[in-house]
């Protein structure tokens, strides 16, 4: 019963994959593109800013591909379409609806990471300090920041209503893409000490910063236990919040 | 065998919204569509159920008749596991609504008044993937749900996308997906609402034979006539209370205003009128020209009685015409509203 749910969204978004990806990477590829390729050309930007911003781009991909995939249609799937109760009605206790939407978004998540990385690469050339020698740790950061993401997909999707979509991009999502530490590292804003500490809120750095430690090991970024415990803790919290709002909308 | 439905003291509150946030504080179900409680802000919490007591027993074709806001939804919610009960009790075959939710959902179909499909997929990819999610194999799924689509008529769209079906069409598709895993209890929340006649008399042909079979079927309506053809039983409510409960025919008799008599007269009925009158049992008696019209309580006492007054006027009757008192007048009296 839970693999029917997980069939029919692999179904689902299977056809409209390409649709996605281009909707969600068409951004941070079109950012790479300028900030990684052709500043770098133009002599405005440092070529080993492309070191700094690879990670990054991928951590903004993998973050609001997963966000996206969860979020978007759980609010229409609450609001317009009531769709959601066509899930509601199988005999699966609702908690499995959303864990399996969680998991669904972690998924196309990290289908955009690993669709971002070789386009990121081909566009910004050779990156100085890429390594992937320790791939395995790649993919674990990977899906460990897709699931984060995800699971405050469910909470925004659960929480917010149709109508409210715009500002949710306006006032949430963009804040956090400029204040992520996905264009520069963490590390390098210590040159501005206030801003390096209250970006700490934002949990796109803990997967920004994740990524540098596996992609760019040898280049400054946030220690590894501390990312992994931080992208835990958000998961935790996320998902524990997200299940509840999702189960307070379900049934009322 | 427990009840297929037994409520006790069932009651739901719906708090009221804080400050200043408006907007709905209802169940987002659709059975009853946008009937979620409206709370304005300021306004007091809302009572949809107040210690709804019902019972339906296995087989029985039950009604839930009322207007909108009555609590019919909110019933409806409850019983489906999408509304949590404020106090009271609900089951469904003898299981528990709040305990095991699961265990309800496995026993029943809902279908709900807004059509809900899953719009990315398929009619009958709707059906296969509904069953898949009750565990039923593809093997088994596919024949029945290539019958269902047969019998409900929608056979030729199959392959449809949900979006091409007409708004009957896809309350039918919600019918098959109700039915595909097979439940001893059906859910209903005004089916034929926004249906044109013939789709109409077509969807009540179709939940006739489904009660045939043996389903338990639980329907809510605002529609008195279609209450009363299908239903076993009925339960007035309003206010989220029971107001009356009983057989259709059993409800009417209980209307007051009686039977409508209209009697044609072979001449002019004054006269005649003038005699009815002092007949006991009878009430709002008027004629016009050849045509006398008087309510009786008891009409088939009263119908020799005012044969014999016409008589004594000098008339008879060439047409006699009776109404029988109806749900609309019942439900007027009980509750001094229209029903719909």
């Amino acid at each position: 019963m839970f693999g029917a749910l997980v069939r029919r969204d692999v179904h689902v978004v299977s056809r409209e994959l390409p649709f996605f990806l281009l909707r969600t990477t068409l951004q941070p590829i079109m950012f790479t593109t300028v900030f990684g390729y052709l500043l770098p050309k133009m002599g405005f930007v440092n070529q080993d800013y492309t070191g700094a911003l690879l990670p990054g781009i991928l951590g903004v991909s993998l973050a609001f591909a997963s966000v996206q995939a969860v979020a978007l249609p759980m609010v229409a799937d609450f609001g317009w379409t009531r769709e959601i109760e066509d899930r509601l009605l199988a005999p699966v206790p609702t908690w499995v609806i959303a864990l399996e939407k969680v998991l669904a978004g972690t998924v196309q998540g990290v289908i955009a990471a690993l669709f971002v990385l070789p386009v990121a690469r081909l566009i910004m050339g050779p990156i100085p300090g890429l390594d992937l020698a320790h791939f395995g740790l790649v993919i674990v950061m990977t899906v460990l920041g897709a699931f984060a993401f995800s699971a405050f997909g469910l909470l925004l999707g659960s929480a917010i209503k149709g109508e409210q979509i715009g500002l949710m991009f306006g006032l949430i999502v963009a804040p956090m893409i400029f204040f992520g530490c996905a264009y520069y590292p963490w590390k390098a804003l210590a040159a501005t000490p206030l801003v390096q500490v209250l970006v700490l809120v934002n949990p796109l750095v803990y997967v920004s910063e994740g990524m540098r430690a596996a992609l760019t090991p040898a280049l400054p970024h946030m220690s590894l236990p501390v990312v992994t415990g931080a992208l835990v803790a958000i998961s935790a919290l996320f998902m524990t919040l997200g299940l509840r709002t999702f189960e307070k909308r379900a049934v009322t | 065998m427990p009840p297929a439905i037994e409520t006790r003291s069932l009651k739901k509150v719906y708090p009221a919204p804080s400050g200043r946030r408006r907007g709905r504080a209802g169940p987002l179900m659709t059975p009853g569509g946008s009937s979620a409680p409206t709370v304005p802000s300021g306004a007091k919490e809302i009572v949809a159920l107040d210690g709804l007591d019902l019972e339906v027993p296995t087989g029985e074709f039950f009604g839930l008749l009322g207007p909108n806001g009555a609590g019919k939804t909110t019933t409806i919610g409850v019983l489906t596991t999408r509304v949590r009960p404020t106090s009271g009790s609900a089951a469904v075959a003898g299981i528990d609504v709040s305990a095991n939710p699961v265990g309800v959902k496995q026993r029943i179909g809902v279908v709900p008044q807004q059509p809900n499909p899953d719009r990315q997929l398929t009619v009958i990819q709707n059906l296969l993937f509904h069953a898949a999610y009750f565990g039923i194999p593809r093997a088994v799924s596919l024949p029945r749900a290539s019958a269902l689509l047969e019998e409900l008529g929608l056979a030729d769209r199959g392959e449809s996308k949900v979006d091409h079906l007409s708004g009957g069409q896809q309350q039918r598709l919600m019918i098959a997906r109700a039915l595909i895993h097979e439940p001893e209890i059906l859910f209903l929340d005004e089916p034929t609402v926004g249906l044109d006649p013939q789709a109409r008399l077509a969807l009540w042909e179709v939940l006739r034979s489904l009660h045939a079979q043996g389903r338990t079927i639980i329907m809510t309506t605002h529609y008195m006539d279609e209450a009363d053809r299908l239903c076993d039983r009925l339960a007035i409510v309003d206010h989220g209370k029971l107001l009356a409960l009983d057989t259709p025919t059993g409800l009417k008799a209980k209307a007051p205003g009686g039977t409508l008599i209209e009697m044609t007269m072979d001449g002019p009925a004054a006269r005649a009128l003038a005699l009815v009158e002092s007949l006991p049992g009878l009430s709002r008696a008027g004629a016009r020209e050849n045509e006398l019209t008087v309510y009786a309580d008891r009409a088939g006492e009263a119908l020799p009685a005012i044969l014999r007054a016409a008589e004594q006027a000098g008339r008879s009757p060439v047409d006699i015409r009776l109404t029988p008192p109806s749900l609309e007048t019942l439900f007027v009296s009980l509750t001094g509203r229209k029903l719909d």
